[in-house]
C-alpha cells in the first residue's frame, strides 16, 4: 500500500516546527544513541534517519494499568522525546493524553487504523482481564480484548509497555482475580517487544521507540522479548553497590550504620541479583537516582511474577505451591529432620527385625576369634 | 557350624572411587558456599572495601567447586561406558526383569524389613542393589537440574562459552527468581539424599557384613564363594 507521505512531516521537521533548535535535535540524536548502547558513529545516522522518515503513526493502549508507563515516558530526560515523539507529533490514539474524548476518540483511532493498515505502532500499556468474558475492562463499550485484537490486527508491531502488559504485574498476581493476561499470550502473529519494569524507566522507553522509527525496525530483543541494549545486565552486575557485596559487607537492617554506610542491601531483600534493567546504568529522573542508591532494595519489578516471589525484605527461596511463610530452607530444614528421625526408627528397627540373622553372625565370627592360630 | 568363605573381589575400580571421593568435596563444598551465598553472615570489619573480597571468595569456591563437579560427573559419564559391569550405566536401571527383582527383594526385605523364609544368596547385590542404583539415577538427574540452573545463573557474568551454552535456561523459566528457586531447592535434594545414602551404606555394611563402607576406599567386597563360577567349577573338578 503506498504510504500517504504528503500528510506526514519527518521526525526533524515536526521537531523544528516546534520551536527546537537544530542542535537540540542532534544533542538528542546522541542522547539516544548513547541509551541504546550505539557507537559515537551511529549518532549521525540516527540523526538522518529522523531528518527523512516521515513519522509513524502510534496508537497506545490503556487497559489494566496505573498509567505509571505514561507517567515514566513524558518524564525522560529529553523534552523532545515527550513533546514530539508523544505529545504532539505521532501520538494518534490515546485515552489519557489527547484532547479529543468520546466519539471523537474513537474515531480518530479508527481513521487511524484504516488508513496506516500495516504500518502503524501499537502500544499497549496495561494487562488483559480475561475473566468473567472479559467484562473487567471494558472501553468505549467494548472489552479490552476486543479492543486489542482490533488494534493488533494492522499493527506492524506491538510493544507492551511496563510489566502489565509484559507479565501481568500486580493484577495477575495470585490469585489474579480478573484472568489478567499479557498480551504476548493473546496475539502471536505480530512482533512484540516487552519493556517491562514498574514503569519502565523513560529513557528506556524513548530508546525503544527511537530505535523502531530511526531504524525502521525493531531493536535486538533476548529470548524473553526484551530488548537486550537495556535488559541485558542484571541490575546487581551494574550496581555502585557492588564492591560491598564482593567484599561481603551487608547492611543487616534498614537502620544500622552499614546501612548508613551505603553497604550491599543483599540481606534486606533486594531483588538486584536477579533482576534484569538498566536501573544501575541510566538510573531516574534525569539521572539522578535509583532504588537502591536511595537506600531501598530493588524490589524485581522487571521480572516476571515479582510480586508472588516471596516478601520484598528478605532474602527467601520460595517453594512454588507452598504458603508464603514456608520458604525452601525451613521445608528442607522440616524434611532433614524427618530422613534423620526417620532413618534413626528404621536402624532400630532393623536391628529388630533381622536379630537372628545378626546373632548368628555374631556367633560365628566370635567362634573364629577364638580359633585365631597365632 | 558351617564355615562360610569369601572371596575378594574388585567391585569399584579405581576411576570410579576417585569420582565418589571428588564428588563428595565438591558437594560438600558446593553445599557450604552455597548456604553462605544465600544468606552472608555479618561481618565484623571494618576494613574498606577495597581492602575486603571475602564474599567474593565464597563465590569463587563456589564456581571452581562446580566447574570440578561438573567436569567430575561427566568423566563419570564416560567410565559408565567404558568401566566395568557394576559401573556401567546398564547398572542404573532397574526396569529389566531381573534387575526389578532384585528391586522389590530389596524394598520388602532392607525398606520394609520383612524377612525372606529361605534366604536367598543371589539376591544380595555385588555391585550396587537396583534401588540404590535407581537413587543414584535420581541423584544424577538432581546433579543436572543443578548444572543447568547454576551455569545458567553464572552465565551472564561469564564470556566462556561453556555456561553461556547454558544461557537459554533462564528464559525458559522465565527468569532468574524461577531459576535461582530450583537451584535452591535442588541443593536440599541433596542433602536428604545424602542422610539416606550414609545411613543405607551403614545398614549394609552391618547387615550384609561384606565391607561396604571399606568397599569405597579400597573398591573390594568380599563375596560368597559359592557365587563365583571358578570356585564352583574348581569344586565340581573336585
Amino acid at each position: 500500500m503506498p504510504i500517504d507521505n504528503e500528510q506526514r512531516d519527518t521526525y526533524y521537521e515536526s521537531i523544528i516546527k516546534q520551536g527546537y533548535s537544530r542542535r537540540d535535535f542532534l544533542k538528542f540524536s546522541t542522547y539516544m544513541a548513547a541509551f541504546m548502547g550505539l557507537e559515537s558513529s551511529m549518532v549521525g545516522q540516527i540523526a538522518e534517519s529522523l531528518e527523512k522518515t516521515p513519522r509513524i503513526p502510534i496508537i497506545w493502549e490503556h487497559y489494566q494499568e496505573c498509567t505509571c508507563c505514561s507517567e515514566s515516558f513524558i518524564r525522560s530526560n529529553h523534552p523532545i522525546v515527550a513533546d514530539i515523539i508523544l505529545d504532539k507529533i505521532s501520538l494518534d490514539y490515546t485515552l489519557t493524553l489527547m484532547a479529543a474524548s468520546g466519539h471523537q476518540a474513537e474515531a480518530a483511532k479508527k481513521a487511524v487504523m484504516d488508513k496506516y493498515k500495516g504500518e502503524y505502532i501499537l502500544c499497549v500499556e496495561g494487562s488483559i482481564p480475561l475473566g468473567d468474558d472479559g467484562n473487567y475492562c471494558c472501553i468505549a463499550g467494548k472489552s479490552a480484548k476486543e479492543t486489542f485484537l482490533e488494534a493488533a490486527a494492522g499493527a506492524k508491531a506491538i510493544i507492551a509497555w511496563g510489566s502489565c502488559a509484559s507479565n501481568g504485574c500486580v493484577q495477575a498476581a495470585k490469585p489474579n482475580p480478573t484472568g489478567a493476561t499479557p498480551i504476548h499470550k493473546i496475539v502471536k502473529n505480530k512482533p512484540i517487544i516487552k519493556v517491562p519494569g514498574c514503569p519502565p524507566i523513560g529513557e528506556v522507553m524513548a530508546g525503544v521507540i527511537v530505535h523502531v522509527v530511526a531504524f525502521g525496525r525493531l531493536p535486538e530483543l533476548d529470548r524473553l522479548g526484551r530488548p537486550k541494549a537495556f535488559y541485558g545486565k542484571r541490575v546487581h552486575d551494574t550496581c555502585y553497590r557492588r564492591p560491598y557485596y564482593d567484599a561481603g559487607l551487608f547492611a543487616e537492617t534498614f537502620d544500622d550504620q552499614n546501612s548508613k554506610n551505603g553497604y550491599c542491601l543483599y540481606k534486606v531483600g533486594c531483588k538486584g541479583p536477579m533482576t534484569y534493567n538498566s536501573c544501575g546504568n541510566i538510573k531516574w529522573n534525569n539521572g539522578v537516582s535509583y532504588p537502591i542508591q536511595s537506600g531501598h532494595g530493588c524490589i524485581g519489578c522487571s521480572e516476571a511474577n515479582f510480586w508472588d516471589n516471596g516478601p520484598f525484605y528478605e532474602r527467601t527461596t520460595k517453594i512454588p505451591g507452598f504458603a508464603v511463610e514456608s520458604n525452601a530452607d525451613t521445608v528442607g530444614k522440616v524434611a532433614g529432620a524427618v530422613v534423620v528421625g526417620g532413618v534413626v526408627l528404621h536402624g532400630v528397627a532393623a536391628n529388630i527385625s533381622k536379630r537372628k540373622e545378626l546373632s548368628e553372625r555374631t556367633k560365628r565370627a566370635k567362634n573364629n576369634e577364638k580359633n585365631i592360630d597365632f | 557350624m558351617e564355615t562360610r568363605n569369601f572371596q575378594r573381589v574388585l567391585v569399584w575400580e579405581l576411576p570410579v572411587r576417585i569420582f565418589h571421593w571428588v564428588n563428595v568435596l565438591c558437594v560438600l563444598a558446593l553445599t557450604l558456599s552455597g548456604f553462605l551465598i544465600a544468606n552472608p553472615p555479618a561481618l565484623l570489619s571494618n576494613a574498606e572495601a577495597t581492602n575486603l573480597h571475602s564474599f567474593g571468595i565464597v563465590r569463587y569456591i563456589h564456581f571452581i567447586a562446580a566447574y570440578i563437579f561438573f567436569f567430575n560427573m561427566i568423566l563419570r559419564v564416560y567410565w559408565s561406558f567404558v568401566g566395568n559391569q557394576f559401573a556401567s550405566w546398564r547398572a542404573l536401571w532397574p526396569f529389566d526383569k531381573k534387575r526389578w527383582g532384585n528391586f522389590k527383594h530389596v524394598i520388602k526385605n532392607d525398606i520394609l524389613l520383612m524377612n525372606d523364609k529361605q534366604p536367598e544368596l543371589k539376591n544380595i547385590s555385588i555391585g550396587h542393589n537396583s534401588v540404590a542404583a535407581f537413587s543414584y539415577l535420581i541423584l544424577f538427574v538432581i546433579a543436572l537440574i543443578s548444572v543447568f540452573t547454576g551455569f545458567a545463573l553464572y552465565a551472564d557474568t561469564s564470556s566462556w562459552f561453556l555456561p553461556k551454552m547454558f544461557s537459554w535456561v533462564t528464559p525458559m523459566l522465565g527468569g532468574d527468581f524461577m531459576v535461582r528457586n530450583i537451584h535452591h531447592i535442588a541443593m536440599w535434594g541433596f542433602i536428604l539424599f545424602v542422610i539416606i545414602h550414609v545411613y543405607l551404606v551403614f545398614f549394609h555394611d552391618w547387615l550384609e557384613g561384606r565391607a561396604e563402607v571399606s568397599s569405597m576406599f579400597g573398591g573390594y567386597k568380599f563375596v560368597r564363594e559359592e557365587r563365583l563360577k571358578k570356585v564352583k567349577e574348581v569344586e565340581e573338578k573336585k
